[in-house]
């Protein structure tokens, strides 16, 4: 069973509604028992890091979900969820993540003109020499659907994604077991659908 | 690169999308469950619903509406229409929107937009407005574009941007309705002056409005109609084809063809 970890942040509804489409079983988790039953992990967010961060550590499921991450289980971070996985986030001042996967998470860099942040919309993925677990029916070049005003800046190693706007910005990472999308794969109609498949085949 | 958006609206009162011409005459079309579906699968990158409703027992349908959409269209979804609290905010994203307009709501309450930024973030925050030329000036309208409210639409705009609003939908009534093509005049104006994504409405009627629209002020991000897609007048795997040959980037995806 896919485990949709459920600390009160942003809205779970299309992620539950994505599973339920594919005719995968999920559930929403909220408790250490009920995270550690499940075979994969999705670690959703939206808002700002530093609250997500703290909403993360007053419920105690940082430790679980760090745990469990370590031990093995696939955890795939949406969105402010991937940020999480990082060692620490520069929204609002400087706050600690995970630290699941090397690296911090910055602003965007804006340039004259062009690039508004956030960014919103759909932006296509370019795959690295690493090509992610998640991408096993995922063309280069495809496009997903993005809304984020902050991007991870980590080691290319972990980077299987990019996108460009601008300059290029991370679109997700894999260290292990342990994977991030920047972009929303369950608001990216047929093509994040088959990777939300393609991370419950892993 | 980040692709220029196209958007279907769905007005949809007593469980059903309807259709008018100036803000007038109604027309009934079809299901909106049905319509969502159809549209995603043939490329639209996103979609807007407003509820048209009014009593209570149609608000309850609409929810049934947005749910039954939510769980098999997946690209985002926008909420409008009857947007004054902050629990309205929350009603409509329980029920599966991504984000959630605002429009005369926030005239009677300008502190809306900020309390549902702090509250959900400014990426679901995303603000509407009727906008008509009066005495050479734009205004922005109230109620369904029927009441003019005095108030100067660029820095109303603006101001809705610093309160926290993500995302601007700029609905012309000049143009609304009449098919002539979007009002580009008004669109130069509003991207002059914010830097977030602006959503240019009103005055659809070819794909040629659309290629104007996006050459003529490239800052705008995504073009939203309701009449041309839902009487067929426009398919939009074509509009986004022809779009994509005049040199504008669209999201073509394996299934839109």
């Amino acid at each position: 069973m896919v485990g949709i970890i459920d600390y009160g942040v942003g809205n779970l509804f299309s992620l539950v509604s994505s599973f339920k489409y594919l005719g995968i079983s999920a559930e929403k988790v909220s408790d250490e028992k009920s995270i550690a039953k499940c075979d994969r992990l999705i670690l959703p967010g939206v808002g700002a890091f530093g609250d997500a961060a703290n909403a993360l550590k007053t419920s105690g499921l940082d430790m679980v979900v760090k745990r469990v991450a370590n031990e093995g289980t696939p955890l795939l971070g949406i969105c402010l969820g991937m940020q999480l996985l990082f060692e620490k986030g520069l929204e609002f001042g400087e706050h600690e993540g995970l630290g699941l996967i090397p690296g911090n998470v910055v602003s965007i860099k804006p340039l004259a003109k062009g690039n508004k942040i956030p960014q919103i919309g759909w932006n296509s993925l370019e795959f690295t020499a690493n090509k992610g677990d998640i991408y096993k029916y995922t063309p280069n070049g495809e496009f997903v659907y993005f809304v984020h005003s902050f991007h991870a800046d980590c080691p290319a190693e972990y980077i299987t994604a990019q996108t460009e706007y601008g300059s290029l910005l991370t679109a997700s990472v894999q260290r292990g077991n342990v994977m991030g999308a920047q972009y929303h794969p369950e608001k990216s109609g047929e093509s994040g659908l088959l990777i939300l498949k393609s991370f419950c085949e892993i | 690169m980040i692709t220029k958006r196209i958007i279907p609206c769905l007005d949809v009162r007593n469980g059903r999308v309807v259709k008018g011409k100036n803000f007038l005459g109604l027309n009934d079309v079809d299901s909106p469950i049905k319509l969502a579906a159809e549209y995603s699968a043939c490329g639209a990158d996103e979609l807007v619903f407003y509820d048209i409703t009014a009593s209570f027992e149609e608000r309850k349908l609409f929810a049934e509406i947005l749910r039954e959409t939510a769980s098999n269209v997946f690209i985002p979804l926008t909420v409008g229409g009857g947007i004054n609290t902050v629990e309205d905010f929350t009603r409509v994203l329980e029920s599966g929107a991504d984000k959630v307009s605002v429009n005369s709501g926030a005239i009677r309450n300008p502190s809306l937009i900020y309390e549902c930024a702090k509250n959900f973030g400014s990426q679901c925050v995303v603000l509407s407005a009727d906008i008509k030329r009066v005495d050479g000036q734009f205004r922005v309208f109230a109620k369904g574009g029927r009441e003019d409210t005095g108030i100067e639409a660029i820095s109303w705009l603006k101001n809705g941007v610093e309160s926290g609003a993500g995302e601007l939908v700029v609905n012309s009534i000049d143009t609304d309705g009449v098919r002539n093509g979007f009002d580009i005049e008004l669109l130069q104006l509003v991207c002059d002056v914010v830097k977030v994504p602006v959503i240019a409405s009103g005055g659809a009627g070819t794909v040629q409005h659309f290629i104007d629209l996006f050459k003529q002020v490239p800052e705008v991000d995504a073009g939203l109609a309701a009449s041309v897609f839902h009487f067929g007048d426009i398919k939009i795997s074509d509009l986004k084809r022809e779009l994509k040959e005049n040199g504008i980037n669209v999201r073509i995806g394996n299934k839109n063809d």
